[in-house]
């Protein structure tokens, strides 16, 4: 599969958790994205909500998404208009929900990144590629794993699971 | 080849060759939902096309995160967990009955060898009974629903190998604190913290599962002690069938080695705002502490409130002015147990406040939100800015002798 995206950096920081990303207190009075997206990353960065546009990606440090497994971390992120999120590393629950949702982790060196510059995301099968395209180097990162992949192209799992009725392991262990 | 643990469970799980690094599909022993996580679950499910479960004895929801529910939008979600159980015979564990992952294991639901999902992070804590648990988030459990089937990247292993002695007042909280202040906050991404080492026999079970329930916060995907005497001792009456229970080649190939000896280890306390951020209890003493929290899946155990007892009686069996001490046990059974031994009866005559066995106010979701500008101190896992509901609180996390010693004194003290 290939996917190209184009966006405005919105940086954050290292080890932002999953209650930084939406808290578990604002869930708890709903599960509605809609909702639940203009307290998006209210406790590091308070004015967030109300100046994101859709289509700018997410560009953070190192352990994006550590903490709770909630998957609304993921699906509000979405709900925002966010395609992206570009990291040092993830933790491994939000990257699998981000997967399964049709959010794009990027896991890429995001240091020379600064807030608004543009980017230009394009993944392969064998790679991602992110340009600056306002100024600074291009990077890149590792393929996704074939199953993620096929998750990622089928637009989550669950266009996946309704196409293809379960877990195949040609999907898990092949590359395409 | 020689295999960890963890590859000779997903290898047994999946039918394969689980090598670290591959990507297996593994078929699942146990799927666990929580009211956080389920009513997402059941929204995943039903676009899915889901019409039945894989099978609905190998899955349970806990009401455990809102406990009891205190507005409509959470009571609405558990009357949307328990007509999806109904309608398929899955087992609710109704408010009241505990922390899911608790439940899990006090009422024997796993056993050694098992392969566990659970969507909750910290349903790790089961892996101290020498099984796969890992956290996932609500579409995997969707799908695990369906399918009764996971994908799991084959985890490389880290071996954790406790030495020596452990010296008096060294408690379980303050040697996993000290393993998230050595490894640190994503030191163990994706990998699985296999415990080991001459020292294990010092720690009982609910001690163990203090060491598992903290490995997420490293970044852990697994952590699994290996099943001995104190394993098979805690089972007996609990599992209804044995196990199978796993142990590691003796040349099977580790990521990394960390040893800890326990001889030179001593209290430990997270300072806020993270779960790494360890130091000596020594480089805090004296920081004014107006609330304590006694409870979760890493401290509301029955040794953890007798551990507060017994501090407090040291210091005269009171609380001091100005504390609220908040006691939530970790599940029905612990409450019960408390309850015929007298230790909740004791604290809530000390002024403390008993609350309904779940998560209580670990994330701000049921039971006592801090005030502004609070400093509370907790048994808890996560320390995180407004983890508890407010985002001016500070937390400290320690064990529950050293939020015994803050709770009776009123500021961060030395338990010992």
């Amino acid at each position: 599969m290939t996917l190209a995206l184009e966006g405005r950096v919105r940086k954050f920081g290292d080890h932002v958790n999953t209650d930084y990303v939406i808290t578990s207190t604002r869930k708890r009075d709903t599960l509605d994205v809609s909702v639940l997206k203009q307290y998006l990353f209210e406790v590091v960065d308070p004015k967030f909500a109300a100046s994101v546009q859709p289509g700018d990606l997410i560009v953070a440090g190192r352990n994006f998404g550590c903490g709770s497994a909630m998957e609304i971390a993921a699906s509000v992120i979405l709900a925002a208009g966010i395609r992206a999120v570009l990291a040092e590393s993830f933790s491994r629950t939000f990257f699998r929900n981000a997967i399964n949702n049709g959010l794009l982790p990027v896991q890429c060196d995001t240091k020379a990144m600064r807030e608004g510059q543009s980017l230009s995301v394009t993944l392969s099968e064998t790679a991602v590629v992110v340009k600056n395209l306002t100024a600074g180097p291009t990077v890149t990162g590792p393929a996704l794993p074939g199953i993620m992949q096929s998750i990622l192209a089928a637009g989550g799992l669950v266009p996946y699971l309704r196409a293809n009725g379960g877990f195949s392991a040609a999907s898990s262990q092949g590359g395409t | 080849m020689p295999r960890t643990i963890s590859e000779k469970i997903l290898s047994t799980k999946s039918g394969a060759p689980a090598r670290a690094g591959a990507i297996v599909v593994c078929n699942v022993d146990l799927v666990i939902g929580t009211d956080a996580s389920a009513p997402m679950a059941i929204d995943y499910f039903e676009q899915m096309g889901g019409s039945r479960v894989f099978d609905p004895s190998k899955i349970f929801f806990a009401l455990d995160h809102y406990a009891p529910p205190a507005n409509d939008a959470t009571r609405a979600l558990h009357d949307r967990v328990r007509v999806f159980a109904q309608k398929y015979g899955i087992a609710v564990d109704d408010v009241g009955e505990g922390i899911s992952h608790q439940i899990a294991v006090e009422r024997g639901r796993v056993r050694p060898g098992d392969l566990v999902i659970g969507a909750d992070s910290h349903t790790v804590t089961c892996g101290a009974l020498n099984l796969f648990a890992t956290g996932v988030g609500s579409s995997d459990l969707a799908a695990a629903m369906i399918t009764g089937q996971i994908w799991l990247r084959v985890p490389e292993s880290i071996r954790v190998t406790l030495v020596g002695w452990r010296p008096r007042g060294l408690t379980a909280k303050d040697v996993a604190l000290a393993l998230v202040g050595e490894i640190g906050a994503e030191g163990a991404s994706y990998q699985t913290l296999e415990f080991e080492g001459p020292a294990l026999p010092q720690f009982t079970l609910e001690e163990r599962l203090v060491l598992t329930s903290l490995a997420v916060e490293m970044g852990a995907k697994a952590a699994i002690f290996p099943a001995d005497e104190v394993t098979d001792a805690y089972l007996r009456g609990r599992a209804e069938k044995p196990g199978a229970p796993v142990e590691a080649d003796a040349d099977a190939v580790y990521a990394r080695e960390v040893t800890m000896t326990l001889g030179e280890l001593s209290p430990r306390i997270a300072m806020p705002h993270a779960p790494d951020h360890v130091f000596t209890i020594e480089e805090a003493l004296g920081v004014p502490i107006q609330m304590v929290f006694i409870g979760t899946c890493t401290g509301g155990r029955v040794s953890d409130v007798h551990e507060v007892i017994n501090v407090l009686n040291r210091w005269g069996s009171r609380i001091a002015k100005g504390v609220q001490l908040v006691v939530t046990p970790a599940c029905a059974e612990v409450r019960a147990k408390l309850e015929a031994d007298g230790p909740l009866a004791k604290l809530a005559a000390m002024g403390a406040v008993v609350t309904t066995p779940g998560c209580g106010a670990c994330c701000g979701t049921s039971g006592v939100i801090p005030s502004d500008g609070m400093n509370v101190m907790s048994t808890a896992n996560r320390n995180f800015k407004a983890r508890m509901g407010n985002a001016t609180a500070s937390i400290y996390l320690a064990s529950p002798a050293a939020c015994a010693a803050a709770a009776a004194t009123g500021r961060i003290t030395d338990p010992r």
